[in-house]
């Protein structure tokens, strides 16, 4: 009797908190996953800030920000967003060079637009206005793509990740061009296609390369060979592998981490805070956080095909594959694997406006989800 | 169909989505995969070097230095000793600006206002926490000028560290030696893990052959740093769990010393160049070992400034110099009693047997004169009267009768020609001339060949024969205690300064010369007795409640030309004789044996034997007159001209 009261009283908690959800249009799960890796950034950011909790503070600020906009845009009506798609593109596109501009005149990097009140990046918006174009050009098309709508697709892709590295922030740029690239495999663009894509992506890279600044090359040489420059650019990935070695299978305990806390590792709270992690909680705290990133990426692809509108199952898609790249390339970056390009690990590194864009797609992709069964 | 023609058909293209999708879900389990295996790989399989790597970061090993071993005399007064020494030292991070900061410090006196732009580019060198040095050795008065100002400085702050210190100034300083600055040179041959965190070593003397039981072993204490390289207590949750190795002070060393006896030897000198070496018979013990003019060791062990050193360096009179072990002078008539007793033992002459001296000698065959000292001669005399008279042409005539290879075989078993062995480095052998020698340090035949003129001069210690005043100490103990022979030494013992346990050092006996009997010896001895008893230093002997038995000695500076007189007006005070005294009492059971060379002392009777008077006394007496004090003796000048 007693039991049963219980077992109904947690069935209606249950029950009002989907319903509740459902109104909101946001997806429990999704979310759950996205609070937890959110709580885990802001308590691992304890630690790699040295315990300022102002970080901690700022650091929720922004997590708060992010997940208002995710709400809002969660509660998009149908079709908005595919309206919105071409002007948004040409809006990004049009700052985008700009930006290139002012820093082309003023001889030196250029990522910021200031408008006075606030400072934003317009590459951030190319992360999701790229996929979105790339979505948007597919959804009347019959798929797989034809090659002319493929060429078209990557010209869409190919520019704005151009003038994105060219500023240069070649992490960003890479993460657009993956972004609209996975719009193109998920739209089912044939294997050959995708091989020749690769086979002329070697071939930009090769080309890329005279082009690269001195400090970008210096860190695929350095990603390279890390130990032929211990105390320069080789510096952080050595002090980083060591850090995540030392850290063996526990950790050396919440707030013990010697390369952190004595500051040998290097942006510990922003690119490198993976490291930290790795240090203070061991393998098995690293693998609590991918196994919450692989969660949320699975979650997500998983809302994406159960959309019915191809602009929707192709932007979700690339959206959730596009956080899983974010997750690898900084850790890889972060563990030795890959050369230092400056991603950060989505909603656990401090500052930057990635939180943002992030949460903002996720609110797209709940807006969608929620409008599975009409027309985007 | 052709593709243009194509149209959208939905339920294909869900299955092709899912059918990517699912190809995605593979390509991220496949991606997760290889950063698990490369996190195992750092974490798991290479844990262990990490660990080690994360360790080599975090910790730095700092040097704690050992305090340097004491120096004693053989009455425990303190030599050496390791003082609290005061410097303002400056921590560049802590000062506002750094400019105005040490031309303040200029205005009140503390540094020297040319100083600032040095210090500002050394401060700058260093790292924003590091404590700079910027003033060494301050004294009361600029503590307290300091401390009245103090809050005029931030960042500024007294600091102590030991340092070496000579209480006794320049007394004993060529025995004892200093410490200075390391060297290039001296990183060459140290260990330098041994001298982490010391910026001193032994350089000569006492202080540097013992360099390694002085030294002890440095301390260890590890630290915590961060990537700066700043020493930090806490970080975080972090809290250093460090290891302290302590090191072992350095042995404290008793010397043979009798500072007191020093004293009064050094102050015998007065500002003479002049060397004595005073040393116990029976066990070779240094009582005294003077060098003048000297210096004060403090002053290296401070850091020596530029024209300090020039000073010092180029001062005519080389205060540098060991005049005791390093300076070589012909022995003159200080060797004739070994001579003689050559002379007794190959049974060339008799004790007893007369000779007459004209006041010259000639080789047979030859119309060469080798003229006495005294130039009408000393008439009929025999070996205890030409020893107590130093009667030139006797020896002329026992050295030509003994040969040069003998008597050259004869000296060199009282350690003449070779290193005593003394305890402490740098001593010069001399020369004992024999034609062997000759063979080896003249180049052109001609000049190899020996004269039998040169065995004549050889007997009365001119010539090419050198000595240094150890080596005819060294030989005076041997003649005083009848043959018993002990390598010179200044350490006597050492003493642990942990335990307190004093380990005695044995003296080291060295072989006992195979020369006469011992009637042969006591002949000699009786020659040396009368030379202080109406000899040539009967009056430096005068009124002695012991027995002396001494000989004089001068060696030549300047040769005097066949024919020719020694006008000693005429010459320059630097070309003037040295003069040498050696002597040993009391002569029945001798405690004490020394030589004194005064440079230009002109008279061995005169100059040197007086001095050696005033050592005896101290040491067989325990007779200290007072030192007297620079006033003190302006006043007898004054008093001695008012008197005139």
């Amino acid at each position: 009797m007693l039991r049963e009261d219980v077992e109904s009283a947690t069935q209606r908690t249950l029950t009002r908190t989907t319903r509740l959800f459902g109104t909101l249009r946001l997806d429990g799960p999704l979310l759950a996953g996205l609070a937890a890796i959110a709580l885990y950034g802001q308590f691992i950011l304890f630690s790699s800030s040295g315990g300022d909790w102002e970080s901690v503070l700022r650091g929720s600020i922004r997590l708060g920000l992010g997940a208002v906009l995710m709400l809002v845009l969660a509660q998009l009506r149908p079709g908005v967003l595919r309206r919105i798609t071409p002007w948004l593109y040409l809006t990004g596109l049009v700052l985008l060079i700009i930006v290139d501009a002012i820093g082309y005149i003023g001889k030196g990097a250029q990522r910021w637009l200031d408008l006075g009140f606030v400072r934003f990046q317009p590459s951030e918006i190319m992360k999701i206005a790229v996929p979105m174009a790339c979505a948007w050009l597919l959804r009347e098309r019959p798929l797989p793509p034809d090659p002319r709508t493929s060429l078209l697709l990557a010209a869409v892709i190919l520019v704005p990740t151009a003038l994105t590295i060219l500023q240069p922030d070649l992490g960003t740029g890479l993460l657009i061009l993956m972004a609209g690239f996975i719009v193109m495999l998920l739209g089912g663009l044939a294997l050959r296609y995708i091989l020749l894509l690769a086979a002329s992506g070697v071939a930009a890279a090769t080309i890329g390369w005279f082009f690269l600044h001195d400090y970008q090359r210096q860190r695929v040489l350095t990603f390279l060979d890390p130990q032929a420059d211990p105390l320069g650019a080789g510096y952080h990935i050595i002090q980083s592998t060591i850090a995540i070695g030392s850290g063996g299978l526990f950790g050396k305990g919440y707030l013990q981490g010697t390369q952190g806390q004595l500051d040998f590792l290097p942006e510990r709270t922003t690119d490198f805070v993976f490291a930290v992690i790795g240090e203070e909680l061991g393998l098995v705290g690293v693998m609590l956080l991918l196994g919450l990133y692989v969660f949320v990426t699975l979650r997500a692809l998983f809302l994406a095909s159960q959309m019915r509108d191809t602009f929707a199952r192709l932007l979700s898609g690339s959206l959730a594959a596009t956080f899983f790249v974010y997750v690898f390339i900084n850790a890889g970056m972060v563990s030795g694997l890959l050369p230092v390009v400056g991603v950060p690990l989505p909603l656990v590194s401090y500052g930057g406006t990635s939180i943002v864009t992030l949460l903002a797609g996720f609110g797209i992709l709940m807006s969608l989800y929620a409008n599975r069964k009409l027309a985007a | 169909m052709s593709i243009r023609g194509r149209i959208k058909d939905f339920w294909i293209e869900q299955r092709l989505f899912e059918q990517r999708a699912l190809a995605t879900v593979f390509i991220v389990a496949a991606l997760t995969l290889v950063l698990l295996g490369r996190l195992v790989w750092l974490q798991v399989l290479r844990h262990d070097e990490y660990t080690d790597l994360a360790q080599g970061n975090r910790v730095r090993i700092e040097p704690q230095p050992a305090p340097r071993g004491i120096i004693y005399d053989r009455n425990g007064a303190i030599l050496a000793e390791n003082k609290p020494a005061y410097q303002l030292e400056l921590v560049p991070e802590e000062v506002p600006d750094l400019k105005a900061t040490l031309q303040g410090l200029a205005r009140i006196g503390l540094i020297d206002a040319d100083d600032i732009d040095d210090l500002r580019r050394i401060v700058r060198s260093r790292r924003p926490f590091d404590s700079v040095p910027i003033r060494l050795f301050l004294n009361d008065e600029d503590m307290a000028c300091f401390a009245v100002n103090r809050f005029d400085f931030p960042g500024v702050d007294i600091r102590t560290r030991l340092a070496r210190s000579y209480p006794q100034g320049e007394l004993a300083v060529h025995a004892l030696g200093y410490v200075g600055s390391i060297s290039e040179s001296d990183l060459a041959r140290i260990d330098r893990e041994q001298y982490a965190g010391t910026s001193t070593i032994g350089k000569v003397g006492v202080e540097a052959a013992f360099e390694e039981q002085l030294r002890g072993r440095n301390g260890r204490r590890e630290i915590m740093v961060n990537a700066r390289g700043r020493s930090v207590e806490k970080a975080g949750g972090l809290e250093a769990q460090l290891a302290a190795i302590p090191g072992d002070p350095g042995t404290d060393l008793m010397l043979t010393l009798d500072f007191e006896v020093q004293r009064v030897a050094e102050d015998a000198v007065r500002d003479q160049r002049a060397a004595i070496v005073a040393l116990d018979p029976n066990n070779g013990d240094i009582i005294a070992l003077v060098s003048r003019p000297g210096f004060d060791p403090n002053m290296f062990a401070r850091g020596l400034t530029r024209p300090e050193f020039r000073t010092l360096n180029e001062n005519p009179d080389q205060p540098l110099f060991n005049r005791a072990l390093r300076g070589t002078y012909p022995p003159g008539s200080t060797i004739k009693p070994v001579v003689a007793l050559a002379g007794l033992t190959y049974g060339v002459v008799q004790p007893t047997e007369p000779h007459f001296c004209a006041g010259w000698f000639s080789l047979p065959g030859s119309s060469h004169r080798f003229r006495d000292w005294r130039p009408r001669g000393h008439g009929t005399i025999d070996l205890r009267t030409a020893i107590a008279q130093s009667c030139d042409t006797y020896f002329y005539d026992i050295s030509n009768k003994i040969g040069v290879r003998r008597l050259h075989d004869f000296m060199a078993e009282f350690g003449l020609g070779k290193p005593t062995g003394i305890d402490i480095g740098g001593e010069k052998a001399g020369i004992l001339p024999s034609p062997d020698w000759k063979k080896t340090v003249f180049k052109k035949k001609a000049e190899q060949v020996w004269f039998p003129g040169e065995t004549v001069i050889f007997g009365i210690g001119q010539g090419y024969m050198t000595s240094t005043p150890l080596q005819l100490a060294h030989m005076t103990a041997v003649l005083a205690t009848r043959g018993k022979n002990y390598r010179p030494r200044l350490v006597r013992a050492m003493r642990d300064p942990e335990t307190q346990k004093v380990t005695v050092l044995a003296p080291r006996p060295l072989p006992k010369p195979e020369a006469g009997k011992p009637e042969d010896w006591e002949r000699v001895i009786d020659g040396m007795l009368a030379v202080m008893q109406g000899g040539t230093a009967s009056r430096a002997a005068a009124g002695a409640p012991y027995s002396i038995a001494g000989k004089t000695g001068t060696a030549q500076v300047f040769t005097v030309a066949q024919n020719a007189r020694y006008n000693e007006a005429a010459i320059a005070d630097r070309l003037r004789d040295h003069a040498w005294f050696v002597a040993f009492a009391p002569v029945e059971a001798p405690k004490i044996a020394l030589a004194v060379i005064v440079e230009n002392g002109r008279s061995g009777s005169g100059t040197a034997a007086p001095i050696a008077r005033k050592v005896l006394d101290a040491y067989l007496l325990r007779k200290f007159p007072s030192p007297p004090a620079a006033g003190e003796r302006a006043v007898a000048a004054t008093a001695e001209a008012t008197e005139e």
